[in-house]
């Protein structure tokens, strides 16, 4: 094989082997924050301020029977939670995280991400309609429903960074916003973005597929053990997913903040960015209530689509008349 | 809209509030002095035990956890024979205390009752009595009561009066 082979290798090894850590890590973060705002500590026993926790959970769930119910589909009952856990993690091939790394320099890298984003719907429909119960059979309905409505304006949010920088390369992208950050001129655009991926990742308030309250654990009341596991991996490597594709379009990715020069390597700019919205999602989640499914849609279809559009005509507008 | 930034607002501005949490085993919450936890069964000043095994606690409890029998000594005293409580049971109401017409059985602080062994939750006399008054530091049943016992006849101790004469016409 040639050295540049072994390398990308290397480095699709690297980054797979740092995201799952990243994304185990990511729960207890999550319930260290929740449990602060809520006026309560969290998780602080296992390890130092309990770091450890996600790693005694995932000690513990590995243990558990990994039990496919008898009146399940079983071929797609075993397949579902890869798809999702494995479209999310190709998603992040395009990902630029510094002008080094970066698994693949894509020229379609952003039309990559949504489809990946539209065929992870697969993972969750297939889940609720192989388990053959009915919470889970609402939960795939929803989420199919949800997943479609909301990526069609996901798609037209992020038109407006494609109008300005010319290019689907994320690379590019990135490279485009050197004199100054698309959030600038594209802020109706982030928050579409925003909102749209808040939806594709199920996270609160947009939790309807799981929405533990009404559909007790929505498209994986069935799952156990480590497909479970996979399926929880899924939402925690998809909020980051959503965090670090909301830097790379409109926070200017690796680049550092104007005023702060070459203060601090382009990765742990990205990281940090990163984590910024990272607990967003979490303050999200911790503050917010569930809508109603109907008002989801609604708020969906009647709200953000036409917010999409008319932020795109006014792009495409300013774009022509070269004020942008 | 507006509300639900208000709400992640409000949310947020928790980041700097004191937790509430009381981390127990290593830290302690305040108990009330009478807070109702682990029963005890307490002496008089004198040192006698208060418990005349009159069984009113046994009947006033909900989940039948007393068990005891009462008999009566030589000097004419009433005691318990045995006197067992399952904790096991228990709920910890304090009927049992609202209900001990000599202040014998009382409920302490101590929740900690925790027991690998079932039957290690079972108490007997020994180890409910306690060699202190409680929470009724000079009360003693026999002085009030107006029943013999040994050393005194009726009538005879600090608050009590001589039996009336109910054959004589004075009032």
């Amino acid at each position: 094989m040639k050295p540049e082979i072994l390398w990308h290798l290397l480095e699709i090894t690297i980054i797979i082997a740092l995201l799952i850590p990243i994304a185990a890590t990511l729960v207890w973060v999550e319930r260290r924050m929740i449990g602060i705002w809520q006026d309560r500590h969290g998780p602080n026993r296992v390890g130092p301020f309990g770091i450890l926790q996600s790693l005694a959970d995932l000690l513990k769930i590995l243990g558990k029977e990994d039990w496919i119910p008898p009146f399940s589909d079983r071929l797609v009952f075993t397949i579902a939670p890869v798809i999702g856990a494995v479209c999310v993690l190709m998603s992040f091939a395009v990902i630029p995280f510094t002008p080094d790394i970066g698994v693949s320099n894509l020229n379609i890298g952003l039309l990559f991400f949504l489809a990946m984003a539209s065929l992870s719907v697969y993972s969750v429909v297939l889940a609720g309609w192989a388990s053959n119960s009915k919470y889970a059979m609402l939960g795939g309905m929803r989420a199919a429903a949800q997943t479609v409505s909301y990526e069609v304006f996901m798609g037209l949010s992020v038109m407006g960074v494609v109008l300005l920088t010319g290019t689907f390369n994320l690379r590019e992208i990135v490279l485009a916003q050197t004199d100054g950050w698309l959030i600038q001129s594209q802020f109706i655009g982030f928050f579409v973005f925003l909102i749209a991926g808040i939806a594709e990742s199920h996270r609160l308030p947009f939790d309807l597929p799981e929405a533990e309250t009404e559909l007790t654990a929505g498209f994986h009341t069935e799952y156990s053990g480590l497909k479970f596991a996979l399926f929880f991996l899924g939402e925690y490597l998809s909020v980051t997913l959503i965090s670090a594709m909301s830097v790379v379009l409109f926070f200017g990715g690796w680049l550092m903040p104007a005023p702060l020069d070459t203060w601090l390597p382009p990765l742990v700019w990205f990281i940090l960015k990163i984590l910024f919205f990272v607990f967003f999602f979490i303050l999200l989640r911790t503050s917010l209530p569930r809508p109603r499914f109907d008002q989801l849609l609604a708020f969906g279809w009647k709200i953000m689509l036409p917010v999409a559009l008319v932020n795109l005509l006014l792009t495409a507008a300013l774009r022509l008349g070269g004020i942008l | 809209m507006l509300s639900q930034i208000r709400t992640m607002w409000l949310v947020l501005k928790h980041t700097f509030t004191k937790a509430d949490t009381v981390q127990y085993p290593e830290q302690k919450p305040y108990l009330a002095p009478r807070y109702r936890g682990r029963i005890v069964l307490t002496r008089d000043p004198d040192g006698e035990e208060r418990c005349v095994g009159c069984n009113l606690c046994a009947v006033a409890c909900p989940v039948d956890c007393i068990a005891l029998q009462q008999t009566i000594d030589d000097d004419g005293r009433k005691r318990a024979e045995f006197f067992r409580i399952n904790f096991s049971r228990c709920i910890l109401c304090g009927f049992c205390e609202e209900a001990c017409p000599t202040y014998a059985i009382q409920l302490t602080p101590d929740i900690e009752l925790a027991e690998y062994d079932r039957k290690n939750l079972v108490y007997e006399k020994e180890h409910l009595l306690i060699n202190g008054t409680g929470k009724y530091h000079d009360y003693n049943f026999y002085h009030h009561s107006g029943i013999k016992v040994a050393n005194k006849g009726k009538g005879e101790a600090e608050q009590e009066r001589p039996p009336i004469d109910i054959k004589g016409l004075m009032p």
